[in-house]
């Protein structure tokens, strides 16, 4: 087994566990290299495994000498707080030592997607399924004379966090690209993000370095304006906000791009909380949902102050605006925040999201967080490494939650166009949990460099493979939708903002009831489905008859009838 | 009427709280009752009914006119600039006369008819009374017995003549006991659980600080033994105990435990009619900031305090449930007792009683425990002009709690969100008589059911509206145990900002449910009438076979006249073909063609075949019906099952049984639709 030196008590008898939602239960509780087991004796055995990487805070409370033995306080990354009682002081410190070690593991070559084998095979690899080659081919075919996937950054070497292929301007060659690189900080270049029906692109790219020294960089420019028609203008939307953007130079952060050499432009600032306000801003969220005593003044005015609304809308609100910048005015978008990879990632897939039909299917979802956000080089390891329950001692402030801030307003945008997305909001459960907890490699690795080092795709399994299994994916489809073609504008109002409750209230109110009703609706959209199958089966089979019938001369024909009343 | 002064003004623009920049430009016309705007341009017209108009304001005069602004108990809030001030003032006076009439006979009710009704006017005046609500519950029995002794509402005027009140207990102490009760209005019975807890309602007693009366002690002990299971009851007094403490010195006040054998007292901290009044314009006012943050408006929320009493409201009567539930009486009283007892007092029993949760049991609810228990809806609701003071959200918090109820329990209630909507319209409307008057006494005067329609009339001709397609009726046959944490209990967007078009979701699942419910009820009714024709179609070719041995042959006369003979036989063979038997009065085709012609030729088929239609509209994108009434989020969008085409309620007002269904029940079509059946249907009998 592995880690055995970090496990002293792999099992320990008479155990009490309480769940939230869960009756206590007393049973077994088990160690190993990548879960802790708890099976409750009794008449109806009760078995919960929980994966380390779930845990998000270890907390140990040993009872006051001289009683013996202690509680043992998992926080989870899903927002639940398990706890155990133990009988033994002993045992309580092993434990509880081991757990700390195992979920904080930082080496990704141990977690538990290198060990997992599946039991079944996949029909289709995730690990292949979603290559640039193949999610750019259709645009690249179409629009041969402007763009072109470029190879520039086939080691890694111009920018560490892009992927090996980009998508660029065809009339930018790689050098062009190169100085662009070195003018962004991290390297990361403006590459096109998302062409619109209409032909406006979204690029995104990490912010120019800032200083009193900075020359221009005409390359830059070249490959911004390249991508503007003639006589048109593009807009900048920088994520943070415009007062706090030219100052921090001592950090090499805050540059922006001049207006004097980018005439062609304009720039918007659209501000977003960004990395550790924003993990702060969840914690705070989801304290107070776990706190299920408090009155009503007290819950209304922690939730408005965690500001986690606050972020979902205006992360919405800056999609709204690349949206209408894309849609109604046709016009070409650069997004970038500071190293372009949270609120920029964020606002640039909620974008697609509300411009794209094919982002609403499930492959086309499924694309979007592999282009977005995996190929993108969003740091998921770094960033999930902690979440909202960890305290300040455990969590870093790379640590963030912005691919959920993402999932959230994705959500939002869902519960007001319940018929416009093929899948339903469990899909979207699923992918936020496996981002920050997994047997799938899908979301390890910081970017695909480091991906590409650990041999991913050989070792792990594609989360992609598991999901798009149609018996798993079965589960995952909305039974109301209907494919809309259009852009789908959601309401940014704040009574249009809701919490939601399966996200962060999964464990205060029970969700049974509503995934009963969710069955429900699937059945009353099946059957309809059957009856109108069947209708039309039989509408044919009665005309065969009828047909049958005429040839016969057992019927007038319909000609000779409809005469005399037409 | 001499009180418009104006009834036409033109060049009048309307304003959006979302869309300033492109004011929409019309003519405002007022009506006896009703107040319409109509924009020729964008084909829009806002129907304001008088008797909703809650306030009416004059805003600061502009370069572009004078601002009138409108807000409707219904909670649309709309402003009207008009060219001139005189307009504005004129318009200002007539609609704050005509919205809230001095003599309650000038009440919508009491002069509305209409051709929309298919109801005769008596309907739903009959379908419910409060002695066969008690028989449903088993009451009278040994226990509980029905007094005449209000039969003339000399014991208590806002009672109903009816009350159910223990057994055991003489007339002296009935009559003692209402006189130490505020407004006499003493404990009785309102609701016998089928487990013998009984829940009683009452006013606060007249205690003061020390008076005590040996018949209401009497009483509230007879309620205690009425009851086998308990030996003891709950007292709930709703209110927090300062207002009650406060009550004393007015020699008012609440059951001292001491005097009061084998109660047990408790207070419940709803707060009163004048803080749920100014809690609810807090609460619009957060709905109505201009360019709102998310931090403002939770923050507006918050200080409105209105979850807070809407949680308060669910909490107190979870708790008279589950005492309920555990085989306790509970007796349950405010101040007046007409207020938060009967809110209380209601959604207990809905909490407890599936029967509450049927759209039917709902409005014998709140017959019983909102009308005839007298709920003052005419002070509540400001019919007419008088105490500002008097008029309190209290029924729109009911409403609101049951739509927290069903958000909590999908499948638990027959009725749906737009039932609720559509009650709470109506409670202010006054059009119908249901809720005229402060309590039963005031409606016999009015012989309101001789004069005005009935709510209840109007619901039973719209029963499929009001539907909810998840409702099972087997889901909770017990106590509805609803999670009342803070986050569970939620600001309901559909009512309070049903009129903002922008904020709601753009797709449904309700409608969508609807349609697909009624989608498939057609294409049931149509695979049925199918499966028959083809199993008559099948004998007759069967029949026809050793005939058609000679196809040679088939040309002849003489042969297809022989086959007419079998295909007439063979339709005998279908005998229970629903064409043959249904005898509905509606039926287009009850004089018209029989078997044994229906199926003669193929255009018979196809004239079936197309009068049901396989593939319904969507509902999404439709912004106007086609008689151009502009779609809103709340407005219900029917398809007809004819042409499958969708169509406003207004439009789709025909109903008529389709030739492609197997059975004879009309169903909604449109006007194009209906004429097409009538047609063909006659040109088949004239054939």
């Amino acid at each position: 087994m592995e880690f055995a030196h970090l496990i002293k008590s792999p099992r320990v008898e008479k155990v009490l566990v309480h769940r939230p939602l869960n009756k206590s239960a007393e049973g077994v509780l088990c160690i190993t290299g990548h879960h802790l087991i708890f099976s409750a004796g009794g008449e109806s055995p009760d078995e919960f495994w929980l994966i380390h990487r779930i845990i998000d805070l270890v907390e140990r409370k040993p009872n006051t000498p001289p009683a013996v033995g202690g509680t043992l306080v998992l926080k989870c990354k899903d927002f639940s707080v398990i706890s155990f009682d133990f009988q033994n002081t002993e045992e309580l410190n092993n434990v509880s030592a081991s757990l700390d070690c195992l979920s904080s593991i930082e080496n990704q070559s141990l977690y538990y997607p290198f060990f997992y084998q599946p039991a079944y095979t996949a029909i289709e690899d995730g690990w292949t399924a979603f290559r640039p080659e193949v999610e750019f081919s259709k645009l690249v075919m179409q629009q041969q004379e402007d763009w072109r996937i470029s190879y520039a950054n086939k080691e890694y070497a111009i920018c560490s966090s892009y992927p090996s292929a980009v998508v660029v301007p065809k009339a930018v060659d790689d050098d062009v690209l190169i100085a662009a690189a070195s003018f962004r900080v991290g390297g990361r270049f403006p590459v096109l993000s998302y062409r619109h029906e209409g032909g406006a692109v979204m690029m995104r790219s990490s912010q120019p370095p800032s200083g009193p020294n900075v020359k221009r960089c005409r390359e830059d420019e070249k490959l911004l304006n390249s991508v503007l028609k003639p006589g048109m203008r593009g807009y900048i939307i920088d994520t943070r906000h415009q007062s706090t953007t030219p100052t921090p130079k001592s950090k090499g952060s805050g540059g922006f791009e001049i207006e004097s050499h980018y005439p062609q432009w304009r720039r918007i600032h659209k501000p977003i909380e960004r990395l550790q306000s924003l993990l702060e801003s969840l914690s705070k969220l989801v304290e107070a949902c776990l706190d299920t005593g408090s009155s009503m003044d007290k819950w209304l005015s922690r939730l408005e102050s965690s500001q986690w609304l606050s972020y979902v809308k205006e992360t919405m609100n800056c999609a709204c605006l690349v949206s209408q910048c894309i849609d109604q005015e046709t016009a070409a978008v650069l997004l970038h925040g500071g190293e372009g990879l949270d609120s920029t990632l964020a606002v640039s897939a909620l974008a697609q999201v509300i411009l794209s039909p094919d982002s609403r299917t499930v492959h086309g979802f499924e694309a979007l967080i592999e282009r977005e956000w995996i190929q993108a080089g969003y740091p998921f390891v770094l960033r999930h490494h902690r979440s909202a329950l960890s305290n300040t001692v455990s969590r870093n402030k790379e640590n963030a939650p912005t691919f959920l801030l993402f999932i959230d307003c994705t959500w939002q945008i869902m519960q007001q166009f319940p018929c416009s997305f093929e899948f339903n909001e469990g899909f979207l459960l699923q992918l936020a949990r496996h981002s920050y907890w997994s047997q799938f490699g899908t979301f390890l690795g910081n970017n695909e460099l480091d991906r590409h080092q650990m041999q991913l795709s050989n070792k792990t399994v594609s989360l992609w493979s598991h999901l798009n299994r149609p018996e798993i994916l079965r589960s995952f489809l909305n039974p109301l939708y209907e494919p809309n073609n259009r852009v789908i504008w959601p309401s940014v109002a704040p009574m249009s903002v809701s919490l939601w409750p399966a996200m962060y209230l999964s464990y205060v109110v029970e969700p049974r009831i509503y995934d009963d009703a969710w069955r429900d609706i699937a059945a009353i959209c099946e059957q309809d489905k059957e009856l109108r199958s069947k209708a039309q089966r039989l509408r044919r089979q009665l005309i065969d008859l009828e047909r049958d019938a005429i040839s016969k001369g057992l019927l007038d024909s319909p000609s000779s009838i409809g005469t005399v009343f037409d | 009427m001499e009180v418009i002064k104006t009834p036409k003004i033109e060049n009048v623009r309307m304003l959006d709280r979302y869309n300033n920049r492109k004011p929409s430009t019309g003519t405002l016309y007022l009506t006896a009752t009703h107040l319409i705007f109509v924009d020729p341009d964008a084909k829009k017209e806002t129907w304001v009914l008088l008797m909703h108009v809650a306030t009416v304001q004059k805003l600061p005069l502009s370069t572009v006119g004078a601002p009138l602004q409108i807000r409707c108990k219904t909670f649309l809030s709309v402003t009207f600039v008009l060219p001139r001030e005189r307009e504005c003032h004129d318009l200002y006076t007539s609609l704050m006369q005509m919205s809230q009439p001095f003599h309650i006979e000038d009440l919508y009710c009491f002069h509305y008819t209409s051709s929309l009704e298919e109801i005769p006017r008596t309907a739903g005046w009959t379908f419910f009374d409060l002695e066969t609500e008690f028989q449903r519950m088993g009451v009278p029995n040994s226990n509980w017995t029905m007094t005449n002794l209000n039969k003339d509402y000399q014991l208590c005027d806002t009672y109903p003549q009816c009350l159910f009140v223990p057994s055991s207990v003489s007339t002296i102490v009935l009559v003692g006991s209402a006189s130490f009760r505020s407004k006499g209005r003493l404990p009785v019975l309102t609701y016998l659980h089928k487990n013998q807890a009984a829940l009683c309602r009452c006013s606060q007693p007249l205690s003061g600080f020390s008076a005590r009366c040996v018949e209401d002690e009497q009483l509230l002990n007879g309620i205690v033994q009425a009851n086998p299971n308990a030996k003891f009851m709950y007292v709930v007094d709703t209110r927090p105990r300062i207002n009650a403490m406060a009550n004393r010195a007015a020699g008012k006040g609440y059951e001292n435990e001491n005097f009061y054998e084998n109660i047990k007292f408790q207070f419940c901290g709803i707060e009163n009619i004048h803080v749920m009044r100014s809690s609810l314009s807090k609460l619009l006012e957060a709905c109505e900031l201009k360019t709102p943050s998310m931090a403002a408006f939770i923050n507006g929320v918050q200080s409105s305090g209105w979850l807070r009493h809407i949680h308060a409201i669910l909490d107190t009567s979870l708790l008279v449930a589950r005492s309920l539930k555990e085989g306790v009486n509970v007796l349950v009283h405010c101040s007046d007792g007409w207020d938060r007892t009967a809110q209380v007092c209601s959604l207990a029993q809905v909490l407890l009683d599936p029967y509450y949760r049927t759209l039917q049991g709902f409005q014998s609810l709140i017959e019983k425990d909102w009308l005839s228990f007298g709920h003052k809806f005419t002070d509540r609701c400001g019919y007419l002009q008088s105490d500002a003071k008097e008029t309190s959200p209290v029924f729109t918090q009911l409403v609101d709690c049951m739509w927290q109820l069903q958000r909590a329990h999908p499948s638990a209630f027959q009725f749906s969100e737009r039932l609720l909507l559509h009650l709470h319209d109506h409670v202010y409307s006054s059009q119908y008589g249901t809720f005229v008057g402060n309590c039963e006494k005031d409606r016999l005067d009015l012989k309101l059911s001789d004069r005005t329609y009935s709510l209840w009339g109007n619901i039973a001709s719209h029963l499929d509206e009001f539907l909810n397609p998840l409702y099972k009726s087997d889901a909770y046959t017990e106590l509805l145990e609803p999670n009342l944490v803070p986050s569970n209990i939620l600001f309901w967007r559909g009512l309070y900002c049903r009129f903002e078009s922008g904020v709601h979701p753009r797709e449904s699942i309700a409608d969508v449910l609807l349609a697909t419910r009624d989608h498939s009820t057609s294409l049931e009714m149509h695979i049925a009438h199918l499966q028959k024709r083809i199993t008559a179609m099948k004998t007759l070719l069967d029949v026809s076979t050793p005939v058609t041995d000679n196809r040679l042959a088939v040309d002849d006369e003489d042969d297809e006249q022989q086959l007419g003979l079998s295909l007439k036989k063979s339709m005998q063979v279908v005998d229970d073909h629903p064409l043959s038997t249904s005898k509905s009065a509606d039926s287009v085709f009850s004089d018209g063609p029989n078997i044994e012609n229906s199926i003669t030729s193929s255009y018979q088929l196809r004239r079936e075949i197309d009068s049901v239609c396989i593939d319904w509209r969507s509902l999404r994108n439709i912004k106007e019906c086609v008689c151009s009434t502009p779609f809103d989020h709340s407005s219900k969008k029917s398809h007809c099952w004819r042409c499958g085409e969708v169509f406003c309620t207004r439009c789709l007002d025909k109903q008529t049984p389709l030739p492609g269904h197997a059975t004879h029940r009309p169903v909604p079509v449109c006007r194009a639709c209906y004429r097409e059946v009538r047609l063909s249907s006659s040109s088949i009998t004239s054939t």
